[in-house]
C-alpha cells in the first residue's frame, strides 16, 4: 500500500523554482489499479517517479508497504526498484541490442538470480504475455504491440507488488492499446498486482476503477469504484484535495 | 548478461569502438616500435662499448705516453763480418704499444682497496717486431738498410742494401684470473678455450681468429715470441672494431718479455654499484695521479656518429611522438565513451529503473572501454612487431665513431710499410687499431620487443581503457534515472 502524505515536489534551476507538485495526499491500496490523468506538464510523471523512487520528493512522505521511501538510501530505493516494482514506458525502453528474452532476464541481473533461472523465469514471463514465438527477436525486429509485452513481461518476471506505467499505449494503436490494457486488466486480477497506469487516454480511463486527476501539481479523484484485484477488494481510500479541472 | 550485452553493444557501436580501437593500435604500436627502436640502438651502443671496453667493466684506467717516450728504436742486428758482405738476420723484440704509457702494478692494490671497488684486472699492451731477411752490411753499423726512417712504431732504417722481412704482432697480455672482465670478456672463443687461472705462469696463448688463419696456427700449435715458445689453446673472435690483439698472453708472461716486469698499460675496475661508479672515479683520479679514467657513460658520451643521431631521434623524436600520439588516442577513447554514454542516457535510465545500481552500470560501461583498450593493445602489439620488423628490415647500417678509446689492445698499427725489397706487409688478421685514435664500428639497428615493452603495452591499453572507463562510468553513474526518464516523458 502507497501512503502519500503532503508530498511536494519542486524544481530550481538558478533562481526559478517550479512547483511540480503541491501537497499531495492519497492512498494506494494493495491491489489498486489507478489511472492517473491529467495535461503534459502539470506533474503525472513526476508523481510516478516519486512513486518509483527513481526520485525524491522536496517535503512529504511517501511510504510503501511500511518502508518511507522518503528517507530511505540509494541502495535501499534501488533494492525496492529491483525487487517491488515494475516499470512500463510509453517508449518501451529496450536493450536494442539484446533479444527479447534478454531484456526479460535484465530486470533479475539485480536480484541475483542463476543465469538457468533467468532464462527459465523469463521464456515463462514471455510466454504469459503471448510472445514465447519471438523470444529470440531484437526489439528492432518487433512490432510496437509487441515491444509493450516485451516492457511487460519484464516488468513482471520479477514478480512485483507494484506496476508503474507512464502512458503504456502512447505510442500504440487503438486495436494495439485495447489488446495491452486487457493483457494489463488480466494480469492485474491474476497476480493482485497494484497498478498506476499515468495516460491522456480517456478510453483507458473509462476502463479502470479509479482515476485521479492531477492539475498544476495537485491530485484529486475523479472515478471511484470498488478494486477488482482480489487482494485490493477490501482496501483502498480515496486521494484527498486537488484542484480539479 | 554482462558479456552478452557488452558485446553485442561493441557490435552495435562496432564503428566508432574501432575508430577507438584503432587509435589506441596505433599509439600503441607506436610506442613499442619507438621502444624498441630504442632498445636496439641501446643494444648497439652497448655493443660497441662492449667491443670497446669489456663486459663488466666500469672504469679503465690508462696512462698518456711520456713526451719523448716514442721516440725511434734501435735493433741489433747480427753483423755480417764486413762491408759489402751479405748475412741472414732474425730477431724477435717486444717492445711496448706506441702511444700508451705504463702504470706500474702497485696502482693494483692501491685501486683495489678503494671503497666502493668490487674487483681489478688489468692489460698490457706491447708490439712484437720480427725481423728476417738477408741484410748487407753498408759503411758504418748497427742499421737495416732499405727501411725507411720513422715509419712504424719506432723503427729506424738507415740505409739501402737490404732484403727483410718485417712482421709485427699485436700482444695484449691479459690477467687470466679474471678473464669476466677486460678484454678477456669481448672475445668470443671459437675453438679451444680462453686463458684461465691455470694458464697465469704458464706460456699459453689465445689467438685472433683471422690472425691464427693467416699463420696457420690452430689450437695446439706453437709459436715464438722473442725467443718463448707458446702454445695455442684457444682461437677466438673479436668484436667488430674492438681493441683486440693478435695475440692474448698471460700477463705476467708478457712483462717479462716486454721487460716491463710490474707495468700494465690498462687497468680495469668494477664498481661495486652502479651508484658508485662517479666516487670511485674521483677516488681513482687521486690515488693515480696523471692517469687517464675512463668510465663507460663517459665514452658512451664521446660516441658520434649515425648510431649517435639514430640514439638521439629515438629518445627525442621517437618518444615525444610516441607520447603525443598515446595521449591523442587516449583522448579519443575518452571523448567516445562519453559521448556513447551521452547517447545511452535513456538506457541507462531505464536500467537503474529496472534496479541496477550505478556500481553493475559502470562496470558495464567500464568493462566495454576496457575491452576496447585490450583489442587496440592487442592490435598494437601486432603493429608494434610490424614495425619493429620493418625498422631492423629498412634501417641503414649505423656507425658508431669513438674518439681516445682506452685501448686494451695492443694498438697493431694499421699500416707498417716501407720500400723494403720483399718486406711483408702488415698482417691483417687482427682488428686493433692504433690507441688514441678515433675509432669507427659499424652495427646494424635491430629492434628488438623486450617483454617488458609488451607489459608496457599492455599496461598502456588497460591505461586507456580505464581512463574511457573512469570518464564513462563516471558520467554513467552521476545519472540520475529520474533525469534519465524525464528525458523519456
Amino acid at each position: 500500500m502507497y501512503e502519500i502524505k503532503d508530498l511536494t515536489k519542486t524544481y530550481r534551476r538558478g533562481s526559478q523554482s517550479v512547483e511540480a507538485l503541491r501537497g499531495v495526499t492519497a492512498t494506494i491500496a494493495d491491489g489498486d489499479l489507478l489511472a492517473i490523468q491529467g495535461p503534459t506538464g502539470h506533474g503525472k510523471s513526476t508523481l510516478l517517479q516519486l512513486l518509483g523512487g527513481l526520485d525524491r520528493p522536496t517535503s512529504g512522505s511517501l511510504r510503501l508497504g511500511g518502508g518511507d521511501l522518503t528517507r530511505m538510501s540509494e541502495r535501499g530505493l534501488t533494492r525496492i526498484r529491483a525487487a517491488e516494482i515494475g516499470f512500463v514506458f510509453q517508449t518501451f525502453n529496450l536493450i536494442p541490442t539484446l533479444t527479447a528474452r534478454e531484456n526479460v532476464e535484465a530486470a533479475l541481473v539485480p536480484l541475483g538470480v542463476s543465469a538457468d533461472q533467468r532464462r527459465r523465469r523469463a521464456a515463462e514471463a514471455l510466454a504469459d504475455v503471448g510472445l514465447a514465438p519471438r523470444a529470440r527477436h531484437v526489439p528492432g525486429e518487433l512490432s510496437g504491440g509487441e515491444q509493450q509485452r516485451v516492457a511487460l513481461a519484464r516488468a513482471l518476471v520479477k514478480q512485483p507488488r507494484v506496476i508503474l506505467a507512464d502512458e503504456p499505449t502512447g505510442n500504440l494503436d487503438e486495436d494495439t492499446r485495447d489488446e495491452i490494457m486487457d493483457l494489463i486488466e488480466r494480469l492485474w486480477r491474476e497476480r493482485s498486482l497494484t497498478v498506476v497506469i499515468v495516460t491522456h487516454d480517456s478510453a483507458i480511463a473509462k476502463r479502470v476503477p479509479r482515476v485521479a486527476w492531477i492539475y498544476h501539481g495537485e491530485l484529486s479523484m475523479r472515478k471511484e469504484s470498488a478494486p477488482r484485484s482480489g487482494a485490493g477488494a477490501d482496501a483502498g481510500t480515496g486521494a484527498e484535495a486537488g484542484a480539479p479541472a | 548478461m554482462f558479456f552478452t550485452y557488452l558485446f553485442r553493444e561493441l557490435r552495435r557501436r562496432s564503428r566508432q569502438a574501432i575508430v577507438v580501437m584503432v587509435g589506441l593500435a596505433l599509439a600503441i604500436g607506436l610506442v613499442i616500435t619507438v621502444t624498441a627502436a630504442s632498445s636496439g640502438v641501446r643494444n648497439a651502443q652497448s655493443s660497441v662499448l662492449h667491443s670497446l671496453y669489456g663486459v663488466g667493466t666500469d672504469l679503465t684506467i690508462t696512462q698518456n705516453a711520456a713526451d719523448g717516450s716514442n721516440a725511434p728504436r734501435m735493433f741489433k742486428l747480427n753483423g755480417t763480418g764486413g762491408a759489402g758482405k751479405s748475412a741472414t738476420t732474425n730477431t724477435d723484440n717486444v717492445l711496448p704499444a706506441p702511444g700508451q704509457g705504463t702504470i706500474a702494478s702497485s696502482a693494483l692494490s692501491r685501486i683495489a682497496h678503494l671503497a666502493g671497488v668490487q674487483s681489478v684486472s688489468a692489460s698490457l699492451s706491447a708490439l712484437d717486431i720480427k725481423f728476417s731477411g738477408t741484410v748487407t752490411e753498408s759503411q758504418g753499423s748497427g742499421g737495416v738498410s732499405g727501411l725507411t726512417p720513422g715509419v712504424g712504431p719506432g723503427i729506424t732504417a738507415p740505409t739501402a742494401g737490404a732484403n727483410v722481412g718485417v712482421q709485427p704482432t699485436s700482444l695484449l697480455g691479459v690477467d687470466p684470473t679474471r678473464s669476466g672482465m677486460g678484454p678477456l670478456s669481448t672475445v668470443t672463443i671459437t675453438s679451444g678455450r680462453n686463458l684461465t687461472a691455470a694458464d697465469a705462469n704458464k706460456t699459453s696463448a689465445v689467438l685472433d681468429s683471422g690472425y691464427a688463419s693467416q699463420q696457420g696456427l690452430k689450437v695446439g700449435s706453437t709459436f715464438t715470441v722473442a725467443g718463448t715458445t707458446f702454445t695455442v689453446v684457444g682461437i677466438a673472435t673479436t668484436p667488430s672494431g674492438s681493441g683486440g690483439a693478435n695475440i692474448y698472453l698471460p700477463l705476467a708472461k708478457l712483462q717479462v718479455l716486454a721487460s716491463d716486469a710490474n707495468d700494465v698499460t690498462t687497468i680495469y675496475v668494477k664498481a661495486a654499484s652502479a651508484a658508485d661508479i662517479s666516487q670511485v672515479q674521483n677516488e681513482i683520479q687521486k690515488a693515480v695521479p696523471g692517469a687517464t679514467v675512463t668510465s663507460s657513460a663517459s665514452l658512451a658520451g664521446s660516441v658520434t656518429g649515425s648510431l649517435a643521431s639514430a640514439a638521439s631521434l629515438a629518445d627525442n623524436l621517437g618518444k615525444w611522438l610516441a607520447i603525443a600520439v598515446l595521449v591523442a588516442a587516449f583522448a579519443v577513447a575518452v571523448l567516445f565513451t562519453m559521448s556513447a554514454v551521452g547517447r545511452r542516457v535513456r538506457e541507462f535510465g531505464t536500467l537503474k529503473a529496472l534496479g541496477w545500481a550505478s556500481p553493475r552500470v559502470v562496470r558495464q560501461v567500464a568493462g566495454e572501454a576496457i575491452v576496447v583498450g585490450l583489442a587496440g593493445g592487442a592490435l598494437g602489439i601486432g603493429l608494434g612487431y610490424a614495425g619493429s620488423a620493418m625498422v631492423a628490415h629498412f634501417a641503414p647500417t649505423l656507425t658508431a665513431t669513438t674518439g681516445d678509446v682506452p685501448q686494451g689492445g695492443g694498438g697493431q698499427p694499421e699500416s707498417l710499410s716501407g720500400p723494403v725489397s720483399g718486406a711483408q706487409g702488415p698482417p691483417t688478421g687482427g682488428s686493433g687499431g692504433v690507441p688514441g685514435l678515433t675509432q669507427s664500428i659499424t652495427v646494424h639497428l635491430t629492434a628488438p620487443v623486450e617483454i617488458r615493452t609488451l607489459v608496457l603495452a599492455v599496461l598502456l591499453a588497460a591505461l586507456g581503457g580505464l581512463l574511457a572507463a573512469a570518464f564513462g562510468g563516471w558520467r554513467a553513474a552521476s545519472l540520475r534515472p529520474a533525469a534519465a526518464l524525464r528525458r523519456i516523458a
